[in-house]
């Protein structure tokens, strides 16, 4: 089978020189492969890791042992061991993730933070604002917001315009932590419309979705992660 | 993407006595690239600038720019490469502005070190600018002395990015600001620096605002790089003890 993503002996522990050295592991010898068109559901307790492997997913967290394969252009890239100049080339073109919470820049509105991403790709200002005003409005952001830096705005609504910069792109892999945590019933069917176009354009999708609903709409099947038993 | 870096340094060494202040110290700078070098007073951030910038000479090493030996080359030289291919905003705007001169003299006498001599296109020129770090053209004839420190500061700016240098060198460019005119400056310096593809190498204490200008970190302890990679990467999941403690000690607005 082809893959998009594929993390093979993926291993993550985190050492806390500040606690004593005290090392946590968390992943240890994961496989998983997701297919162009494919959602794949992460499941497991809260903090079995499953954020933790997005991270790493996404280069976010360094892995410390195996390998993340993920297609990019034509050629294969290894996020575990990839430098940091190609890491940026890999996010810009290939590679997308939203997260939870947007990380507010102070003085930029809405607009150009759905935009930036389309501009650093290469496509020209009037184009990538038009087609970020199309996915605010979209996600139900009231247009009066869309001149806003999103700071003073409420949760959802700055939610949306993470989602909006996320799926903007139109990116070959998505990472999705919680996309519709904090959203209504009208904009949490605005979000399960967007994955199901991405996956039929034939991106390949891993989500981490607490809601229920959305999870068995979107996901083609769920894949376990689950504790490690304490370090001996 | 080009596939040579634009500024390249191997194994710069420099000693004040006993105290390394660079040891051991490899860099690369690629074409649009910012990189932040962070690290407590002391740890040779501002040193590996000066060296960079061919200002310091080390005991040991090289440092080549754009095929350029930097260590090598003249006086004459260096201080072309200043003026036509590199930037440099310290961190007291009175150590990049000329106090004497005029707002619009400070950017216009940049652009004439490099040939223009239209006088009204150099205004204009001086007067765009002053746009664009949000200065009111109509101080335009107003000596810099007169200014705020937040607005010497955005004037030092103007001056060092007029003449587009493909690599500008920052030292601490926030320090000294208030809180709300740093934003302000950090904002200016984020749409600038990506709206003309500049390379950035940036001198900081300040992690959120390597984090929010930087694409890549270098941490530096004692005149060593103890850790580097993607910026995320390093603030979110840093791995040196060091960078751990420093990340650990930055106060969550």
């Amino acid at each position: 089978m082809s893959w998009s993503l594929r993390a093979e002996g993926l291993g993550k522990s985190f050492t806390l020189h500040l606690q004593g050295g005290v090392t946590m592991p968390v992943l240890r010898g994961l496989e998983l492969s997701v297919a162009p068109g494919e959602c794949v559901a992460l499941s497991g307790p809260s903090g079995a890791g499953k954020s933790t492997l997005m991270r790493c997913l996404y280069g976010n967290y360094g892995a410390e042992a195996g390998r993340i394969l993920l297609r990019h252009g034509d050629g294969v890239v290894d996020i575990a061991t990839a430098d940091a100049r190609t890491m940026r080339e890999v996010r810009r073109d290939t590679l997308g993730y939203v997260s939870q919470f947007l990380r507010v820049i102070p003085r930029v509105p809405a607009l150009e933070i759905v935009a930036e991403p389309l501009m650093a790709r290469g496509m020209a200002r009037d184009a990538a604002l038009a087609k970020a005003e199309a996915m605010l409005t979209r996600l139900n952001l009231p247009a009066r917001l869309h001149h806003l830096p999103p700071a003073t705005f409420s949760g959802g609504e700055q939610q949306r315009v993470n989602l909006a910069r996320g799926f903007a792109p139109a990116y070959p892999v998505l990472l999705l932590d919680e996309p519709t945590a904090s959203l209504d019933a009208a904009n949490r069917e605005v979000v399960i419309g967007l994955i199901r176009e991405a996956k039929d354009r034939g991106a390949a999708i891993i989500g981490i979705f607490h809601d229920a609903e959305v999870r068995d709409r979107v996901a083609d099947r769920l894949f376990a992660v689950t504790p490690l038993p304490e370090a001996a | 993407m080009s596939e040579m870096p634009l500024l390249s340094a191997r194994d710069l060494q420099l000693h004040f006595g006993r105290i390394a202040a660079l040891d051991h110290v490899d860099l690369d700078i690629w074409p649009g690239e910012v990189v932040a070098i962070v690290g407590e007073s002391g740890s040779g951030k501002t040193t590996l600038l000066r060296v960079l910038s061919g200002m310091m000479a080390p005991d040991a090493g090289r440092v080549v720019f754009d095929g350029q030996d930097v260590l090598a080359m003249g006086e004459a030289a260096r201080r072309n490469l200043m003026r036509t291919q590199w930037g440099f905003v310290h961190q007291n705007p009175r150590d990049g502005l000329r106090m004497g001169v005029s707002a619009g003299g400070n950017i216009g006498e940049r652009l004439m070190a490099v040939g223009a001599r239209h006088y009204g296109n150099i205004r204009g020129e001086a007067t765009a600018w002053l746009k664009r770090v949000e200065i009111s053209p109509e101080r335009i004839d107003d000596l810099p002395r007169n200014f705020s420190g937040g607005m010497q500061q955005r004037l030092q700016i103007a001056r060092t990015l007029v003449t587009r240098p493909r690599l500008v060198f920052m030292d601490e460019p926030t320090g000294g600001l208030d809180v709300s005119v740093q934003a302000r400056l950090l904002d200016m310096i984020r749409g600038l620096v990506a709206e003309l593809g500049l390379a950035v190498l940036i001198v900081t204490h300040d992690i959120a605002a390597a984090r929010l200008l930087a694409h890549r970190i270098l941490v530096m302890r004692h005149g060593q790089v103890v850790e580097q990679g993607l910026t995320d990467r390093v603030l979110d999941d840093p791995q040196h003890p060091y960078t751990q403690l420093l990340v650990a000690s930055v106060l969550a607005a």
